[in-house]
């Protein structure tokens, strides 16, 4: 359950527009069951009293929407960062994607989110949920009212988090946390373990559930080209859908190249695939690589560090020596 | 009514499959459903509904319509087209069933759409009464029965047993085929289901949800709308709303260049997208806003309109659970409903 409840969220979100500091606030907005929360852009006191929820549900990742939402809209607009969203946030401004100055940051603890499909595994016709401090009480159609411990349906992303610290922000609401040692590689270790055809069949299993919809790409935090060649016809890769499965895979390939060294590792694209395919775990493995390579590094820590990959320092590894490595994995 | 013992469900799988191929949903690993080729093994899946509907089995989300090749200055059209063979859907839900008549109206009207067609032509449709509908579905709205499913046969799955009713000639003789596996039946199990569930589906959260506000003739009392720009702020053009929908029915032909020659295919597409219908002038929707409101004027609005009233939402809830913004039409249609 998040310590920062509702309640604060508003009383700072009215504040700061009453006060004129901001024009607009992006916010979750309640759904038709509790657990289908919605982003939304409110501008008066009277929206954000009526829809905006805050609770287990509110993984959204709101940096992104800031490089459009910046340049439509008139003044500053309030967003509020979770430790997560704001190495994205950190990204974006270092890859200038939109003027900081239009943005107000309030960070907020977070105490991990929870997964709605790890919910509805557990439980089936979810009416309500409550909040308790031992759990949520879950009103169903069929098992009278269920308790789930937040355990049980903690997000991947959030049992393996990086770092509870928000490393952006004007204000902080709450306390600050740590970088954690997190146990995130551990599932990549356990794929390197594999043989290269069992590492291409698991990957050939999750990719081939993939229905090309994008939603990865378009929650994706760096993935933030004002054209994406998958959707320009001028490329000559352009496509609506895989026309073959070695197409699929190399959308998937294209994409994760495209963000490494920039991906903060935030979790959006797995959360958001509707046929759950761990698609984190591919840049999960550059992340590794990368900072087994060329030493720890974080995107998102700080705004304006340059990536390994284009970088160059006198330690980076040699050429040969990456090619050996995939000799080595091969 | 034919009734055919739960213990027999493999044989009669395996009956089935010697002349035909039969899809059923079977689960994924990642514990979703989806439909696939029955073989020996394969297991039926409990899942309430696949995350993609069976209108894949009629119209894929991509599929070849013709081959060109050129040898010097002359092209030669090859007609690729495969000769489909009868198949069974086994297991579609009654929302989906009606998405069927959706697309139909769409793919059967003149021009008729030949390769639609055939596999429509083809298909046997077993449909499956639901008995635990989820909180997303609302197929109700549309005036669908949840508990009695269109199709060629329609079947109920009870503790012990799959009873199963003919509805058309096709159905009729799909269980004469089977029909040393079943016996004889009185609907006494299947009428006490069927009031049970109706039961659970008064109850269902979305159960008084309407349509009063939508049908043919609304548009310009919709189309200005301020609904359309509050809901669509945080819509991610994704598309996934459309590519899990059984009603979405958008596609795009496109030339592939082998080489030596040019494959035209198509491919669903999405008017979500920044893509779709794009003409020589550019897109016609060039923001996110009209495209969201495109697709919901479409199903309930523009289509009832062309088609004696009959929307093209079935209710079936695949866009309420898979939405990454969890937006979806039951809040547009709450919203502008006035509900809410
Ligand atoms: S979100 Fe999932 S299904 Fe959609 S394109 Fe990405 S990987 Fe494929
Ligand atoms: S690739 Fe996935 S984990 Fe990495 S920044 Fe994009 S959405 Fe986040
Ligand atoms: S409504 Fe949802 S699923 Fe559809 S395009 Fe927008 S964000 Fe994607
Ligand atoms: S709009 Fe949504 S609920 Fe309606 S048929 Fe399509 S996916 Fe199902
Ligand atoms: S929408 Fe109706 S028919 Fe479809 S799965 Fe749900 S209860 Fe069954």
């Amino acid at each position: 359950m998040q310590k920062i409840t509702r309640d604060q969220l508003i009383t700072k979100a009215v504040e700061l527009l009453s006060n004129g500091t901001v024009s607009a606030v992006l916010g979750w907005k309640k759904g038709e069951f509790d657990y289908d929360i919605t982003p939304a852009v409110f501008t008066t006191e009277e929206e954000i009293n009526n829809g905006f929820v805050y609770n287990d549900f509110c993984g959204a990742n709101f940096s992104k929407y800031l490089v459009a939402k910046t340049k439509k809209l008139e003044g500053k607009i309030l967003v509020f960062l979770k430790p997560c969203d704001s190495y994205s946030f950190n990204q974006l401004l270092t890859e200038h994607r939109f003027d900081r100055e239009k943005v107000y940051a309030v960070g907020i603890g977070c105490e991990g989110m929870a997964d709605v499909v790890k919910l509805k595994n557990k439980v089936d016709g979810i009416v309500s949920i409550d909040y308790n401090d031992d759990g949520m009480y879950v009103d169903t159609l069929y098992d009278g009212t269920v308790k789930v411990d937040y355990a049980e349906v903690m997000a991947e992303r959030c049992i393996n988090c990086k770092s509870k610290k928000c490393v952006a922000y004007d204000e902080l609401l709450g306390e600050d946390g740590e970088v954690i040692d997190s146990a995130r590689f551990d599932e990549v270790a356990s794929l390197e373990a594999m043989t290269p055809d069992e590492r291409f069949a698991f990957w050939q299993g999750e990719l081939s559930r993939c229905i090309r919809c994008n939603a990865c790409r378009d929650a994706c935090p760096a993935c933030t080209c004002e054209k994406c060649v998958f959707d320009n016809p001028g490329s000559g890769v352009e496509n609506k859908a895989p026309v073959t499965s070695f197409e699929e895979q190399m959308f998937h390939i294209i994409r994760a190249f495209h963000v490494a060294g920039r991906c903060t590792d935030c979790g959006e694209c797995s959360r958001v695939c509707p046929q759950n395919i761990p698609l984190h775990l591919l840049n999960r493995k550059f992340i590794k690589d990368m900072n087994e390579c060329y030493g720890e590094y974080q995107a998102g820590a700080e705004v304006g560090s340059r990536a390994p990959l284009v970088d160059y320092t006198e330690g980076d590894l040699e050429p040969g020596e990456v090619f050996e490595r995939g000799e080595n994995d091969a | 009514m034919r009734k055919l013992s739960l213990d027999n469900l493999n044989k009669f799988f395996a009956a089935v499959a010697e002349s035909k191929t039969i899809y059923l949903p079977v689960d994924q690993k990642d514990g979703s459903a989806k439909y696939a080729k029955w073989a020996e093994g394969t297991e039926w899946s409990n899942a309430l509904n696949t995350v993609r509907s069976p209108k894949d089995l009629f119209f894929p989300q991509t599929e070849d319509l013709m081959e060109f090749k050129t040898e010097g200055k002359n092209i030669e059209i090859i007609d690729i087209r495969k000769e489909s063979e009868d198949f069974v859907i086994f297991g579609v839900r009654a929302c989906d069933v009606k998405s069927f008549e959706v697309l139909d109206r769409v793919f059967l009207s003149e021009p008729v759409d030949s390769f639609y067609a055939s596999r429509r032509e083809h298909a046997i449709i077993v449909a499956l009464a639901c008995t635990r509908p989820s909180e997303t579905c609302f197929c109700t709205t549309f005036g669908i029965d949840a508990t009695e499913p269109a199709g060629d046969v329609s079947a109920w799955k009870t503790d012990s047993a799959l009873y199963l009713k003919a509805n058309t000639e096709k159905g009729e003789a799909f269980l004469k085929s089977i029909e040393a596996l079943t016996e004889d039946a009185d609907t006494a199990e299947v009428d006490a289901q069927k009031t049970k569930t109706a039961e659970i589906m008064k109850k269902l959260p979305l159960a008084d949800l309407t349509t009063d506000a939508f049908g043919g003739g609304k548009t310009e009392e919709l189309w200005n709308n301020p609904v359309w720009d509050e809901m669509s702020q945080t819509c991610l053009g994704c598309g996934t709303c459309t590519f899990v929908c059984p009603t979405c029915q958008c596609y795009d032909i496109k030339d592939f260049n082998t080489g030596n020659g040019v494959i035209r295919y198509r491919c669903w597409d999405s008017c979500m997208y920044s893509e779709f219908t794009r003409m020589a002038h550019g897109n016609n929707r060039l923001s996110q806003k009209e495209r969201f409101r495109q697709r919901f004027m479409h199903k309930l609005v523009y289509y009832p309109e062309n088609n004696e009233g009959l929307f093209s939402c079935v209710g079936c809830g695949r866009c309420l659970a898979k939405c990454p913004i969890s937006m979806n039409i039951v809040k547009v249609m709450k919203k502008i409903g006035g509900d809410k």
